[in-house]
């Protein structure tokens, strides 16, 4: 909210200077986003009397205008229609300054030498009224700045309000917080309404939802609707609203000053004086001032006319036909108190926020529903003309009690890790409005019905916590003595996995798991979680692989003609729920992605990246995790070439998959070619089993190295004969490594030939040549038994 | 020999020497030369064997004057072999250019958010906090309900939630705050305790400069008897010094409000680039706003059981793009989310 100074001014001196106010403002949590001067360039600017009009003689849209400036008269080109002799003007002399820092000269405008202008309100900066140079009080002395005259020397503050402080959305209430923190007089002074027998009539009120409507009080005026004085003007104008009527004008002001927002009817386009709260019905219609036509829900509560005719939409926005307007003579003037949750429900519903439901929604003063009414009657009369019919209606059933809430001094205290006294709590709290009884030890508090906010002890600590400043508050740090700080083995893991990759030379990448639908189906076939309120369909599904991130992180970099890459992400990815939960799961994985050329020369030639590159990688974490028993299993992968794709097995359960981007998925998305992806699931592999840390002794003899090349079909994998071959062998196999493939015509179609290295060592012993030969003769048939040939 | 042939034969065996070691043509022929005139067979050898049959008058005469042979020769050879060695390394052709660099990039690096994220979680492991984690979609309770927002509470529409399909309408979300993850640490774990929880979250907005829908918090949680305000305060503070690296850090605080801390307040350190002169990165205010903190409301102890008379607690959570965005002077949040390879590796 934006609170003028010398609003608050009416209420306490705030005579602190402006970087005071500020910060008190601040440490009160009335957080002040901005300080403005809205006429702070306006320098110059006199009380002028217009003496006489003159024709332009040579345009017609022109005049002059003789004016009086109290020390001296000059002649002014005007543009402005609605000036006439006798009007008393903002006037703007040659060498004065308007807002943007723009300053006047004497020049000749078609002719005619102007010396200075006269100023519209905009001109001066005060909002947007453009209509008309700004017709100043008459009785405003000649030759005088303007600048106390119409309130430029203000200051205002634009306030941010936390929801829970409703009575700070008003001048009041801010002043008040300012007169407690710089010890000040705080007054607000009770309306005075002369009432008019001349008007009686009776209004009766019916409300049918009191739980929705604790309280409705309705009076009733004859007003003359018109424009409303300058002062109110300016002020709303500062406070950011703008002027409509002085009838309207009056609503708003009393809303901004006391938090409780009003509403005028039009008396005589009810449809008979009386006024019926209720909840609609289903299916029912009205048309809200905005012009937008409202299909209500049982839920939503109305303000009616005695033939139950909607005219409001209770606390949100008026509606109807009974608006006030220029033609209006009597109004019927609401003021209640309307329960929060329903307001903040059908505003949520309807999607209408204005300047009342926010503050019905934060809670309102139900205590003060009656001299907010009185404050508006009062401006009424002196603004509009008004005759205010004496009495009120005012239906409050059942009033709305405030708890008495026990403070502890010691609670305070063991809160805020102060050593306050109770006549010092009792000095923070008082200020505040809140009535306080008891002994310094034990209060017995009663909050002001203003502070919907304040129910419970800690609310009332909180309280003096503002009042003392957090700066009184020490500097202390507990040590936890239960527990040592450590992080868990997953997140030693997940460190150990990331490092692992960075050393194998990709660069981490974090993506946004909100994806589209065909992003996330170019990788998975499974049906994504999706998000019910998305703002575009690029983010409207969570991402089940963490593929498509990678993809459009290759995309990026490639679009800017960073086509070599080697990126990797670790994170959650979203699956659908378990038939009996609620939640997706989410378990975490790391993928990688890499594309284009591995870079080797000048020293040897680059070359395409390709599959083996990406088993590196993946092989890179699972060392780092000391994953065992794992076996890559060639197999079909949505988004992965068909034939260049292999799946994970970590003891014969899937952990993840690995291959070649799918060409199609390349093009789609201009990725630079070759892309080759894995992607491991972390969830899964926690529950792989690991290598066995029991130490083994190294032998101390010499290895016997063995070569054996075969010619296999190519249905045999690789790994398929590795493990056959280390079966073989036993214990004696340090290592068994194929290190050749090699295919051609003299080994037959749908054949190839491969070459293994093993690393025979015994623990104890040199082995003889014999023993190497029986062992070199088991491995060949067991080869043999995966239909492979022995090269001669 | 008597001492007069010896010396003599030293004399003369100098010269003829130095002219061998001058002439030798290669490291081989070096070597043989050396062998010749300072090996068992040279006349330093030979002297040395008559030394024997001298008196012991003659003997220290003789000694040095072998001592002195031996010394002039040996570093005759050592001149030669340096200037074979140039001559011999010259013929090798021209040295490797190791400037040429190595076969490829070495090593890959953290993203930075991560890096912050290690760095914020290894401060608080050495002040004894465990790391806490919680799913990223939410039910209504953890992410509102039990943090005291009920439905239709005004501080719901302080975040722009993303809603999933799944229960009932609202009622399963991604998570607009890590903290919900409080919420399950305190379903899970009886007090005292002491975590934080990073972890990523989420808002309906649409990426862009400033804006992202998703993005990364941590949250610290501490809970045990007799905690206080200003134990809050000095623990953020002792935070930021880690954070900052500079022990004049101070905080401040001002009062602000999140339903599920009571009394709150949101908090600023003072700038470490300008020390509080004013600069770009603090607005010319001297102060850095990190995010919101407070004492954990009764309310929400009563919601997961904890006693709110025996046990008191504390909350406090920021951003990690945030403090990466103020430590490097990155202006656009979108930048983390790019992944742009030449940021990846800046970092
Ligand atoms: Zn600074």
């Amino acid at each position: 909210m934006r609170a003028p100074l010398s609003w608050i001014r009416d209420f306490t001196p705030a005579d602190a200077p402006i970087d005071e106010i500020v910060a008190a403002l601040n440490q009160l949590g009335l957080e002040v986003d901005a300080v403005e001067e809205p006429g702070r360039e306006v320098r110059g600017v006199r009380v002028a009397r217009i003496l006489e009009v003159l024709p332009h003689p040579d345009a017609d849209k022109l005049q002059l205008a003789d004016v009086d400036f109290g020390d001296g008269q000059t002649r002014v080109v005007c543009g402005a229609p609605n000036i006439a002799a006798g009007m008393v003007v903002p006037f703007a002399p040659s060498g004065a300054t308007l807002p943007g820092g723009f300053t006047l000269e004497r020049r000749k405008i078609r002719g005619q030498v102007s010396d200075g202008m006269l100023c519209s309100a905009k001109e001066l900066g005060l909002g947007d009224d453009h209509s008309g140079i700004l017709a100043l009080a008459p009785d405003a002395v000649l030759g005088d700045d303007v600048r106390p005259l119409l309130g430029l020397d203000d200051v205002v503050f634009d306030l941010a309000i936390t929801p829970n402080r409703p009575d700070a959305m008003g001048i009041v209430g801010v002043a008040r917080e300012l007169a407690a923190h710089f010890r000040q007089p705080f007054t607000v002074p009770d309306p005075v309404v002369v009432t008019d027998p001349g008007v009686a009539i009776t209004v009766p009120v019916l409300i049918e939802a009191p739980d929705r409507c604790p309280r409705y009080l309705a009076r009733v005026a004859e007003v003359t609707v018109g424009p409303s004085p300058e002062w109110m003007r300016a002020r709303l104008l500062k406070a950011g609203v703008r002027s409509i009527s002085n009838v309207v004008d009056v609503t708003n002001y009393v809303l901004l000053e006391r938090n409780q927002p009003l509403h005028a009817f039009d008396l005589d386009r009810l449809a008979g004086p009386g006024i019926v709260v209720r909840t609609a019905t289903a299916g029912e219609r009205m048309t809200t001032l905005d012009g937008v036509e409202r299909e209500l829900e049982p839920t939503d509560l109305l303000i009616c006319d005695a033939d139950r005719a909607p005219q409001a939409l209770a606390g949100i926005m008026g509606g109807g036909d009974s608006e006030v307007g220029p033609t209006t003579t009597r109004i019927l003037l609401e003021s209640a108190y309307f329960e929060r949750m329903g307001i903040a429900r059908t505003s949520k519903r309807v999607k209408l926020r204005s300047e009342s439901s926010a503050r019905f929604e934060r809670g309102t003063d139900p205590d003060g529903v009656a001299v907010a009414a009185d404050r508006a009657l009062e401006l009424l009369v002196a603004v509009a003309a008004a005759r205010v019919a004496p009495g009120s209606v005012d239906e409050y059933p059942a009033p709305v009690v405030r708890p008495t809430i026990t403070v502890r001094t010691a609670k305070v205290n063991a809160v805020l890790g102060t050593t306050l006294s109770g006549a010092e709590v009792r000095e923070a709290l008082a200020p505040l409005g809140i009535d306080l009884a008891g002994d310094g030890e034990v209060f017995e508090a009663v909050p002001p019905s203003f502070r919907p906010d304040l129910d419970r002890e800690i609310d009332l600590v909180e309280e003096v916590a503002r009042r003392i400043g957090f700066a009184a508050i020490g500097r202390t740090v507990p040590k936890p003595e239960h527990q040592v700080g450590a992080l868990s083995r997953r997140q030693r893991d997940r460190r150990l996995v990331a490092d692992a990759l960075v050393g194998a030379g990709y660069s981490e990448a974090v993506t946004i798991p909100l994806v589209s639908p065909e992003a996330v189906a170019r990788f998975s076939d499974a049906p994504p979680v999706v998000v019910a309120n998305p703002l575009r369909s690029e983010e409207s599904v969570l991402r089940s692989t963490l593929l498509p991130g990678l993809a459009a992180v290759a995309a990026h970099n490639g679009a800017r003609g960073l086509a070599d890459l080697a990126v990797f992400e670790l994170g959650r990815v979203f699956l659908r729920p378990d038939p009996d939960a609620l939640l997706p799961r989410e378990p975490e994985c790391v993928a990688g992605l890499r594309t284009g050329t591995v870079r080797r020369t000048p020293v040897e030639p680059d070359r395409p990246v390709d599959a083996h590159d990406a088993v590196d990688a993946l092989r890179s974490v699972l060392d780092a995790l000391g994953t065992d028993a794992v076996r890559i299993e060639a197999a079909p992968v949505v988004g992965l070439d068909p034939v260049a794709s292999a799946r994970v097995l970590a003891d014969g359960h899937p952990v993840g998959v690995v291959g070649v981007v799918d060409p199609r998925v390349v093009d789609a998305l201009g990725l630079a070619s070759p892309a080759v992806a894995f992607e491991l699931d972390l969830d899964a592999l926690a529950a792989a089993p690991t290598r066995d840390r029991q130490f083994r002794s190294v032998s101390p003899f010499p290895p016997s190295n063995v070569d054996l090349a075969f010619v296999v079909p190519d249905t045999t994998a690789a790994a398929d004969l590795v493990a056959a071959l280390s079966g073989a062998v036993g214990p004696l196999a340090e290592s068994v490594r194929c290190f050749d493939e090699f295919r051609g015509e003299s080994l037959g179609p749908d054949r190839r030939s491969l070459a293994f290295a093993l690393r025979l060592r015994a623990p104890d012993r040199t082995l003889t040549d014999s023993e190497v030969a029986e062992v070199r003769e088991r491995a060949i048939t067991a080869a043999g038994a995966l239909g492979a040939v022995l090269r001669g | 020999m008597n001492l007069a042939d010896a010396l003599a034969l030293l004399e003369r065996s100098a010269a003829e020497a130095a002219a061998a070691v001058v002439g030798a043509a290669s490291l081989d022929d070096l070597a043989s030369v050396e062998r010749d005139w300072l090996g068992k067979r040279s006349p330093a050898t030979a002297v040395n064997e008559a030394i024997k049959t001298f008196g012991p008058d003659e003997r220290p005469r003789a000694g040095q004057a072998v001592g002195a042979y031996r010394a002039a020769v040996t570093d005759a050879v050592a001149v030669r072999r340096s200037e074979l060695e140039a001559a011999a390394a010259a013929d090798r052709g021209p040295g490797l250019d190791l400037t040429l660099g190595g076969h490829g990039a070495v090593r890959g690096h953290l993203h930075l958010v991560t890096q912050i994220r290690r760095e914020l979680e290894d401060i608080f492991v050495g002040l004894g906090y465990r790391i806490a984690e919680g799913p990223e979609v939410e039910d209504d309770w953890h992410n509102f309900e039990a943090l005291n927002i009920p439905p239709a509470h005004p501080a719901r529409s302080m975040q722009d939630t993303l809603y999933i399909e799944l229960g009932r309408p609202e009622q399963v979300m991604l998570r607009t705050h890590t903290s919900p993850v409080q919420i399950r640490t305190m379903e899970t774990q009886e007090p005292p305790i002491y975590v934080v929880a990073p972890g990523r979250t989420y808002r309906n907005e649409t990426l862009d400069a400033r804006h992202s829908p998703a993005f990364h918090q941590m949250e610290c949680l501490a809970v045990d008897r007799g905690l206080t305000m200003a134990d809050l305060f000095g623990t953020i503070e002792a935070f930021a010094k880690r954070l900052f690296d500079d022990e004049s850090v101070r905080t401040r605080f001002r009062s602000d409000f999140f339903p599920y801390t009571e009394p709150s307040a949101e908090l600023a350190v003072s700038c470490v680039f300008c020390h509080q002169r004013g600069c770009r990165v603090c607005s010319h205010t001297g102060w850095i706003e990190l995010g919101g903190c407070g004492m954990v409301d009764p309310n929400v102890f009563v919601q997961v059981g904890i006693d709110p008379e025996e046990w008191q607690g504390f909350a406090f959570g920021f951003g990690l793009e945030r403090i990466a965005m103020i430590r490097y002077g990155i202006d656009e949040i979108r930048t983390f989310f790019d992944n742009d390879q030449r940021f990846l590796e800046q970092y």
